[in-house]
């Protein structure tokens, strides 16, 4: 798994956030676009992407779009 | 004095009947007399369920619905019936954008195709008394209003509100009334799956006029009265079951 398609393929999600406010840092949860239904769109990406399924509270585990890889990384193998 | 509301002698199809709003109205149905054939995919909750309800001549079927052939040996397998209740279901969440082919057919498989061929055969086979009653669960969501996230699933219900007035009328002649429950946000085990955290579901109870999301027995009532001889002249219609969500 490459991070940055992971970067790319999130910040595709996102309608009104410029593509350079992403990075592996990034707090995700504090873009002022971050919704409920973005979050549901970032577990239906991985799904279609990765082929894994995240829920609601391993998606909370997550802060950054970092830490989201390593988990979605980590189910993956 | 006699209760409109008995359905005692009655034998009533639950499908859906292991978990939630189905386990619910196997177990309040059994209470208000009913036989019950419960009908889901999952032995060993069924038998829980079996194991809340009142005495009565109940049966168990395992079966999956959404699969033809199974559906046809399923009806093969009944004698007659006072009434069916449609509680199986599924409610995915798909953002729009991530909604395919695959994922509107599996939520209408399950939504809608297996409880309008399950009535149509029930009806073709003559299995349905008359009178008789045939209830669906559907939703608020698709019939008033839409949650985020949720087009097959909201498609899938507001489908079932056509099917329901479009058999009602077809059905009449023959003593079959059609009707439909929407149930508001019920809190099910779905809710204590991880899925939502405690602020959440607090967050949610505040959009309810009457405070609290619905209990499945809620719902059951609702069907006992659908399925019993005190709603003998209603067909064709849906009863929002909502703690007054849709009147905010």
């Amino acid at each position: 798994m490459d991070i940055n398609c992971f970067i790319e393929a999130f910040a595709d999600l996102f309608e009104e956030t410029e593509a350079d406010a992403f990075s592996p840092e990034t707090h995700f949860r504090d873009l002022a676009e971050w919704s409920s239904l973005i979050a549901l769109s970032v577990m239906s990406m991985i799904d279609d992407e990765y082929d894994v399924q995240l829920n609601a509270s391993e998606l909370r585990q997550a802060n950054t779009i970092q830490e989201l890889f390593e988990i979605v990384s980590s189910k993956k193998s | 004095m006699s209760n409109p509301f008995s359905l005692k002698g009655k034998s009533i199809m639950v499908t859906g009947a292991s978990s939630g709003i189905g386990r619910s109205i196997a177990i309040e149905c059994s209470h208000m007399g009913a036989d019950i054939i419960m009908v889901a995919r999952n032995q060993s909750r069924l038998e829980e369920t079996l194991s809340m309800m009142g005495e009565g001549n109940h049966v168990m079927i395992l079966t999956h619905l959404e699969i033809e052939e199974e559906l046809d040996n399923l009806v093969e397998n009944i004698t007659s019936l006072d009434g069916v209740v449609h509680c199986a279901g599924i409610a995915p969440h798909h953002p729009f954008k991530f909604v395919s082919r695959s994922k509107f057919e599996e939520t209408f498989a399950v939504n809608f195709f297996a409880p309008a061929l399950l009535s149509q055969k029930l009806v073709k086979k003559k299995k349905m008394s008359k009178p008789s009653s045939i209830v669906f669960i559907s939703s608020i969501s698709g019939n008033c209003i839409a949650a985020s996230a949720s087009t097959a699933y909201c498609s899938s219900k507001a489908a079932i509100g056509g099917l329901v007035k479009s058999m009602a009328v077809d059905l009449a002649s023959q003593g079959i009334r059609v009707n439909s429950i929407s149930p508001g946000a019920i809190r099910t085990a779905i809710f204590d799956s991880g899925q939502f955290s405690e602020e959440d579901i607090k967050a949610e109870e505040q959009r309810y006029l009457l405070k609290r999301l619905g209990k499945p027995e809620d719902i059951a009532y609702a069907a006992i009265y659908l399925l019993s001889d005190a709603s003998s002249w209603t067909t064709g219609s849906n009863i929002v079951v909502d703690g007054g969500y849709t009147v905010l």
